[in-house]
C-alpha cells in the first residue's frame, strides 16, 4: 500500500509500517524551544524527574521571542535557559542570532526525512525541506527531553497541487494565502499538506519557508513541500510520497490566477483577492517573521522602495530573521536602500509579530504585516486592525501611506 | 471522574491569543496568566470566572500558537473542563498534558449560566434535562488525564504506554 510523505517518515521513526489513523510511539531527531515555550519545558522535565536530556546534540535553546529582554521578569527567565543550555551542554541561540525556524534550517539541525518537535507552532516551517516538524506545547516537549520518542497520531493528508507560471509581482506568501482562503483556519486540523506542482518546483528556498510556516493557520500537524527542484547545501534524499499514496482531500490550483492576496482582520483566513480592498490609510508596517523576514523578502522590499521614501505618516520597521539575513542584506546593499528610504531595523526576532515589544501599534492603528496572524491583539493592543500580507504588499502600502496593489506599481 | 459547573459560553475559533495573549506569555507565574485570562476576547473574563466553572466554546478552540500558558491561564483561573465542538490540535494535546480536562461535543444546546453536569472517563454531558456524549479519547490521554497529566504520567511511567 502506497504511503504520503508522512506515513513514510513516522514509520521510520517508529521502526513499524504505520498508515493514517494509526496511534504510535515515535522516536525524535531533534528538539527545539524558544523563550516562550523553553522555561515552563525545563521545569516540566525537572518535575518528571529528568536530570540529564536523552541526547544533549539532539536539542537548541532560541531567545527570539522577547529579545533582548524587555524587562528584569524576562531577564530571568533568559538567564534560567542559559544556565540550562550550559549545565546540560545544549546548543543556545542567545540575542540576536535569529528566530528559531530559520536557524534550525540554516544550522542544518533540520534535515529532509527527519522527525523534528519544537515547543512553537511554527516549527511546520521545516516541511520546506521536508522533515516532518510539528508544534507542541512545554509539556509534552519535556516528556520529549526525557524520553527522545513522543506519542502521535499519524493524520490523514491533503494534496495541493499548483501548476503554472505566477503573475509578475506575486510571490511565495500569495500563494499561501490563497490556499489559507480556501482550506480555512481549521480546514487542514489534524492533517497533514503536501504542496506539489510545478509552481512549487521552481519555488526558492526562502519562498517554500514562507509556505511551510503558515500550515498551521489550517490547522495543520505537518506541511511538506514536495522536495522536487529543491537545493540544498548537502546532499540529500528526495522525500516524495509513493504515486499510490491515499489522500483525504486533493485540491488543484492555477497558479496563474492567483493574484497579491491579503488576510484582513481578525484571521488569516479572512482572506482577499487586492482588488477587493479600498485604499485604507496604514500607520505602521512591519517586515520580518519567521514567515517573511529573509533574504528574498527583503529583496522584494528593496525593488519597491530604492530611491524612494516611505510615507511621512507610515512607520516601517523591519526584523531580518537571522544575523546572517542581516549580514547577507548588508553586504548586497539591501539594507542601505531600506534605510535611506526610512525603514528603522530591528534585531531579529518575533517580538512585533507576537506582540511581546518592538512596534507595539496604537489604539485604531492600521498594520500592514508580512507576519503569519492577524488575531485580535496579536501585536500587543487589541485596538488596532492588522492586514497580512507579502513583502511586496506592505513595502507598496509604506510608500503610499495606504494600501495598493503592488502588481500595479 | 465528575464535575459540576456554571458555563461562560464563546464562538468559533477561539484563538490562543485571545486566551492569553503573548505579552504575558513570558512568565512562570500562573496567577499573573490567570489575571489577563481571555482578555482580549472577554476583559471581564477573568473577574467573573469561578473556580469549578465550565468554558463552552464552538469550533477549533486554542487555534493558533502552542503556548501551554493559553490552557494553564484557565486552569489556574479555575476552569474546570472545557466543552467545544472542536479543538485545535496542539491545544488540545497540551491541555490533557497539564490535566486540564476537555471534552468534544459536535452539537450542544447551552447557553451562559447554565449548570453543567459531565463525566470525564464516558464523555457524557447533561445540561438543562439534556444529556450528549463526547467524542472518544485515544487511551494514552486517558491515562495521561487520569494522571493529572503528563509530568507525573512520564514521572511513574518514564515511557509511553500506547
Amino acid at each position: 500500500m502506497g504511503q504520503t510523505i508522512i506515513e513514510k517518515i513516522v514509520s521510520i521513526h517508529a521502526d513499524k509500517e504505520v498508515f493514517a489513523g494509526e496511534l504510535t510511539v515515535v522516536n525524535v531527531d531533534f528538539l527545539m524551544a524558544s523563550d516562550t515555550t523553553a522555561p515552563l519545558a525545563i521545569k516540566a522535565f525537572q518535575n518528571m524527574g529528568g536530570v540529564q536530556i536523552f541526547n544533549a546534540s539532539k536539542m537548541a535553546l532560541v531567545i527570539d521571542h522577547a529579545s533582548p529582554a524587555p524587562n528584569q521578569r524576562i531577564a530571568s527567565l533568559h538567564d534560567m535557559m542559559r544556565e540550562f543550555a550550559n549545565e546540560q551542554n545544549i546548543k543556545l541561540y542567545d540575542v540576536g542570532d535569529g528566530i528559531c525556524h530559520q536557524l534550525m534550517i540554516e544550522n542544518e539541525h533540520a534535515k529532509p526525512g527527519q522527525l523534528i518537535l519544537g515547543a512553537d507552532s511554527h516549527t511546520c516551517t521545516y516541511g520546506a525541506i521536508g522533515t516532518f516538524s510539528t508544534g507542541v506545547g512545554s509539556t509534552d516537549l519535556a516528556g520529549a527531553m526525557l524520553t527522545g520518542q513522543t506519542w502521535i497520531k499519524v493524520p490523514e493528508t491533503i494534496l495541493i497541487n499548483i501548476n503554472g507560471p505566477l503573475q509578475p509581482g506575486v510571490s511565495a506568501k500569495d500563494i499561501v494565502l490563497y490556499v489559507v482562503g480556501i482550506v480555512g483556519i481549521q480546514g487542514a486540523t489534524y492533517d497533514a499538506i503536501e504542496y506539489a506542482g510545478s509552481t512549487m518546483s521552481d519555488l526558492s528556498l526562502d519562498s517554500r519557508m514562507t509556505i511551510a510556516s503558515m500550515s498551521i493557520e489550517m490547522g495543520a500537524k505537518a506541511g511538506f513541500i514536495h522536495t522536487t527542484g529543491l537545493e540544498l547545501a548537502y546532499a540529500f534524499e528526495h522525500v516524495l510520497p509513493d504515486a499510490s499514496a491515499t489522500y483525504k482531500r486533493v485540491i488543484d490550483i492555477d497558479a496563474s490566477q492567483i493574484t497579491s492576496q491579503v488576510a484582513i482582520p481578525h484571521s488569516p483566513d479572512n482572506v482577499k483577492s487586492i482588488e477587493e480592498i479600498d485604499e485604507i490609510e496604514i500607520n505602521q508596517a512591519f517586515i520580518g517573521s519567521c514567515t517573511n523576514g529573509r533574504l528574498e523578502d527583503l529583496h522584494a522590499a528593496a525593488n519597491i522602495l530604492k530611491d524612494q521614501r516611505v510615507h511621512p505618516k507610515v512607520r516601517l520597521i523591519i526584523a531580518p530573521a537571522s544575523r546572517k539575513v542581516f549580514l547577507d542584506a548588508v553586504k548586497d546593499g539591501t539594507v542601505e536602500i531600506l534605510t535611506n528610504a526610512g525603514a528603522t531595523f530591528l534585531p531579529s526576532g518575533c517580538g512585533p509579530c507576537v506582540g511581546t515589544h518592538l512596534g507595539v501599534p496604537g489604539n485604531n492603528e492600521v498594520i500592514v504585516s508580512s507576519t503569519n496572524r492577524n488575531f485580535q491583539g496579536r501585536m500587543g493592543n487589541r485596538e488596532s486592525n492588522i492586514y497580512l500580507g507579502s513583502p511586496a504588499f506592505v513595502a507598496t502600502a509604506a510608500l503610499h501611506g495606504k494600501i495598493k496593489n503592488p502588481q500595479l506599481i | 471522574m465528575k464535575i459540576t459547573g456554571k458555563s461562560h459560553v464563546y464562538g468559533d475559533n477561539i484563538d490562543t491569543d485571545r486566551i492569553i495573549p503573548g505579552k504575558y506569555t513570558k512568565t512562570l507565574d500562573l496567577q499573573s496568566l490567570a489575571d489577563h485570562v481571555m482578555e482580549d476576547l472577554d476583559p471581564e473574563f477573568s473577574k467573573k470566572v469561578e473556580k469549578g466553572d465550565i468554558v463552552v466554546a464552538g469550533e477549533n478552540f486554542g487555534c493558533g500558537s502552542s503556548r501551554e500558558q493559553a490552557p494553564l491561564a484557565l486552569k489556574t483561573a479555575g476552569v474546570s473542563l472545557i466543552i467545544a465542538k472542536s479543538f485545535a490540535r496542539i491545544f488540545f494535546r497540551n491541555a490533557i498534558n497539564i490535566g486540564l480536562p476537555i471534552i468534544e461535543l459536535k452539537d450542544y444546546h447551552i447557553q451562559p449560566g447554565d449548570i453543567i453536569e459531565a463525566d470525564l472517563i464516558s464523555g457524557l454531558v447533561t445540561v438543562n434535562g439534556q444529556s450528549y456524549t463526547g467524542t472518544k479519547m485515544p487511551q494514552v490521554m486517558v491515562d495521561i488525564l487520569n494522571n493529572n497529566g503528563l509530568v507525573n504520567y512520564l514521572a511513574k511511567h518514564k515511557t509511553y504506554k500506547l
